[in-house]
């Protein structure tokens, strides 16, 4: 009888396929993973901390470095939760910016899932070409607010630039480019054996479990619950457009892959919409006080980031800083999971499955 | 509803601090004067829908289980508890399982430094019902302890760590109550209000 | 003069062979950039023919690290153990019915026979690296290259069975009238997947799975001992789409009696074929899990390549058919 015995094997915090600085202690018999133990805090910048120092419209730019994929819904969460407690009317013009930027940013997102999830799976093209659209939708913003990660762009009140002339129609043409690239994908990926032999059937989870461990996103939606914060509890103006959410059947990464997917064209279909209501005139930022002090109280806003379900939980003692300000980062939230799908599973399964709950260590450490 | 009341009373007394913080200013800023005469907040459509979750709280743990509660007007009209620390534990169970509330989702959950006190805040969500649910606990500043909710919901696991770590609140019976943003071996709680920062050298 | 050859012609071939590789990295690189829209390498001279040159020189000039808990000896010979063999099979292979060197009678035999001894080199440098990413990496590589080799030699038995003999420039000459390709068909697709796998590449590049075991088995490895694993890796693309074109492809024969170019060029154009279709399936696909991997050699390909013998064999006794047999 051969003795075996289990090895200790630290995944990270440098390793190709963690996206950052995430660590993962994992015991592994032969290719088998026995335990493993998510290490977070190597990114950790006292994010809640440093917001307590600062005036609101200070901490905009701070929260563009949590989540750097969709750095958009990130600045929306921040001034969403202010306008809410000082009950402030936006202007519509901005409120139409807004939802582009947000659909606009949600699809880059998941561009940039898709290419690095085909990487970790092996797959080298989808990577480039994801990158490629993505980039063009980077120029879009670059164009409108002068950043294409960092955008600092939503102000308490409003957006901070309007339109740039011509922007709406770049804009239109990379809608119609965008479709026809969807069709790509899909002919390279969807229907390509061994990318389902790898993902079907692999890292699945019940709704309850799902529920349990209060996932959000895509990562919810896979197990059949159809819960888009968009549609549930619409903010901004999102209850003025028509669009579905997709959910998947089976719980599965490859269900995963087709409901993000299924996401970007309906993103896309949301932006077509705005686009055709576009208001023709008016401001983009509201009459808001120079120094924005917001009443005594507390609010808890979420929207759905295209991770999940992005909260912000603001209490504030009537000065113009907040008293707490505590971010519900949904990648932290998701990635509680991990060790409960890894336990058991193939070391070239554990790759995949983080892939799958698509994390960005930046909001993961906050 | 006495709470109820004087939580308005509150609100209105803050306000006041409000406005005269710009008045004392020499340079003019009228804007918020303007909102001086802001009415009180109508009372929330609310308010029955709180009145019977009280009522029903009360009726299963007893007078003391809840210390306060009001329907917070910001956003969608947030039924707030603010429960007793020794009920929370029963309570949580309670909130979860009894059929009419069903609050299986775990949004969010906070740890607050209220300076005299700590408060850890729980957004609580029921997919059956679509309802919405904050709950305060408040938290001895000296004696930092709270029973741990993650057999109740598993979400609660970092959640509480994280708290524990920034504000060093203890919660008994969590499986692993460690450190996890900030370095093992750090001393301090960041986020209380007190805290010193350590790294003079930047 | 033969002795001259004999000592000239290996010094030749391994330029050949280096200059090979330095351009298929080149080719490689360039293909898989047109693929992903890019146009790959372009900085380093003109339309970037330097580029790997440059690369090879920064391999050499960089610092030899051996770690300090590695077993010494062990890791500075296994880069040799994996290379040698790498170009010990091209001994065997006829390039044209004059340019070849060991014309053995059991060649095909030699060649997988030789080949496998590189498993050993690179299980030797996974072990002795002392890095866990990269033991996993060597037990990967040995497992699939020991399963693969199964399907390989048994689809090449087909081929034998036709052509009577194991000598490589014989089953060149069996093919003057038809390639093995057709009446081989099952044969060839196992014997293509069966030496990808072998070849260590996409969608089978499991031992070096970037995403995952960081770089597999060579983690530990620096400089020119890196080097020489990539060496390795081309110099097998280099034997491997050679006796794919030996074996089915009908060697340096002339397709429809299409002489007016020399055979070493029709060699060379077959040859290409094969490497492009290597570099074209990484651009292309994902990577199979080990489990999927073993499941496909024993449950697939291993059955896939017995029926083909057995069919082979009942042709052989059809008339008609039987004259594509043999």
């Amino acid at each position: 009888m051969l003795r075996t015995e289990e090895m200790l094997l630290n995944v990270g915090p440098q390793h190709p396929s963690t996206h950052g600085v995430l660590r993962i202690v994992v015991k592994i018999d032969g290719e088998v993973i026995r335990e493993a133990t998510p290490v977070i805090g190597y990114l950790h910048r006292g994010t809640e901390k440093l917001a307590e120092d600062l005036n609101y419209t200070q901490i905009i730019p701070y929260t563009d470095r949590m989540d750097y994929v969709s750095a958009m819904s990130n600045n929306y969460v921040l001034v969403h939760a202010v306008e809410t407690m000082l009950k402030l009317e936006i202007p519509e013009r901005a409120e139409y910016l807004r939802v582009i930027t947000l659909e606009l940013n949600r699809i880059a997102s998941h561009l940039v899932w898709m290419g690095t999830y085909l990487l970790d799976i092996g797959a080298l093209s989808p990577f480039l070409y994801a990158f490629q659209d993505r980039e063009k939708i980077l120029d879009l913003f670059n164009e409108l607010c002068g950043a294409r990660l960092t955008y600092n762009y939503m102000r308490v009140g409003g957006v901070k630039w309007d339109a740039p002339n011509g922007w709406l129609q770049k804009v239109e043409q990379f809608i119609t480019m965008m479709e026809k690239r969807m069709k790509d994908y899909h002919q390279l990926i969807t229907g390509n054996e061994i990318f389902i032999q790898r993902t079907r059937g692999v890292g699945v989870y019940s709704q309850e479990m799902a529920i349990q461990y209060a996932l959000s996103g895509a990562n919810l939606r896979v197990t059949g619950l159809q819960r888009d914060l968009r549609k549930e509890h619409p903010y901004s103006i999102y209850d003025r457009f028509q669009f579905d959410v997709p959910v998947g059947r089976h719980g599965d990464l490859y269900d995963k892959y087709l409901c993000r997917m299924n996401e970007v064209e309906e993103s896309l279909k949301i932006v077509g919409q705005a686009l055709a209501s576009f208001p023709e005139k008016g401001r983009v930022l509201g009459k808001v006080p120079r120094v924005l002090r917001v009443p005594e109280g507390e609010c808890y806003v979420s929207i759905e980031s295209p991770r999940g379900e992005l909260g912000c939980y603001l209490v504030s003692k009537g000065k113009d800083k907040p008293w707490r300000l505590k971010f519900r980062r949904p990648s932290f939230c998701n990635l509680q999971i991990l060790p409960v799908l890894l336990r058991g599973e193939n070391m070239a399964n554990l790759v995949a499955i983080l892939g799958g709950i698509d994390i960005v260590l930046g909001e993961v450490d906050c | 509803m006495t709470e109820e009341n004087n939580k308005e009373e509150k609100t209105a007394q803050s306000k006041e601090d409000q406005e005269k913080k710009p008045v004392q200013r020499p340079a003019a800023r009228p804007r918020p004067r303007v909102k001086k005469e802001a009415p009180p907040p109508e009372p929330s459509p609310k308010e029955p829908l709180l009145a019977e979750l009280v009522q029903q709280v009360t009726e299963k743990l007893g007078e003391q289980a809840i210390e306060e509660s009001y329907v917070n007007q910001n956003g969608e009209h947030l039924l707030t508890l603010v429960v007793n620390r020794d009920h929370w534990a029963k309570l949580a169970s309670l909130l979860k399982q009894e059929a009419n509330w069903q609050y299986t989702y775990l949004q969010n959950c906070a740890g607050v430094d209220q300076q005299t006190y700590f408060e850890v805040v729980y957004h609580l969500y029921s997919l059956e019902h679509h309802d919405q649910i904050c709950v305060h606990v408040k938290v001895d500043r000296d004696q930092p302890e709270i029973p741990s909710v993650v057999n109740i919901w598993p979400a609660a696991n970092w959640h509480e760590r994280e708290i524990y770590d920034l504000l060093g609140i203890q919660f008994t019976g969590h499986p692993n109550l460690q450190r996890i943003l900030m370095p093992d071996e750090w001393e301090g709680y960041p986020l209380r209000k007190d805290y010193q920062p350590l790294d003079e050298g930047v | 003069m033969d002795w001259l050859f004999y000592i000239i012609g290996p010094i030749l071939l391994l330029g050949i062979m280096l200059g090979f590789v330095t351009y298929a990295i080149l080719f490689e690189r360039k293909v898989i950039g047109w693929i992903q829209n890019r146009p790959g390498p372009n900085q380093v001279g003109p339309w970037g023919v330097f580029q790997t040159v440059a690369d090879i020189f920064k391999l050499l000039t960089k610092e030899d690290i051996v770690p300090e808990r590695a077993d010494q000896t062990l890791f500075k010979i296994a880069p040799i153990i994996t290379f040698v063999p790498a170009f010990l099979v091209l001994a065997v292979i006829p390039f044209t019915d004059r340019i070849r060197f060991a014309d053995l009678a059991v060649g095909l035999l030699y060649y997988m026979a030789i080949s496998s001894i590189t498993t050993m080199g690179i299980l030797v440098g996974s072990w002795s690296g002392n890095n866990k990413y990269a033991l996993l990496g060597g037990m990967r590589s040995a497992a699939q290259m020991i399963s693969y080799e199964i399907p390989l030699v048994m689809s090449v038995i087909g081929v034998v069975m036709s052509a009577h003999t194991l000598n490589l420039t014989k089953i060149v000459a069996a093919q003057n009238e038809v390639w093995f390709i057709f009446p081989q068909l099952i044969g060839f697709v196992v014997f293509l997947i069966a030496s990808i796998a072998e070849l260590n590449r996409t969608p089978f590049d499991l031992p070096e799975a970037e995403s995952e075991l960081v770089a597999g088995y060579h983690v530990e490895y620096t400089g020119f001992r890196f080097a020489f694993f990539m060496l390795t890796e081309y110099a097998y693309i280099f034997a491997m789409a050679s006796l794919t074109t030996i074996l089915f492809l009908g060697g340096w024969q002339a397709p429809f009696g299409w002489t007016f170019l020399p055979p070493l060029i029709w060699f060379i154009l077959k040859f290409a074929v094969i490497v492009f279709l290597l570099f074209w399936l990484r651009g292309t696909l994902p990577r199979l899990r080990t489990d999927q991997l073993m499941e496909f050699a024993w449950k697939v390909l291993l059955p896939l390549a017995l029926f083909n013998i057995f069919l082979t064999a009942v042709l052989k006794e059809v008339p008609w058919i039987q004259t594509f047999y043999r």
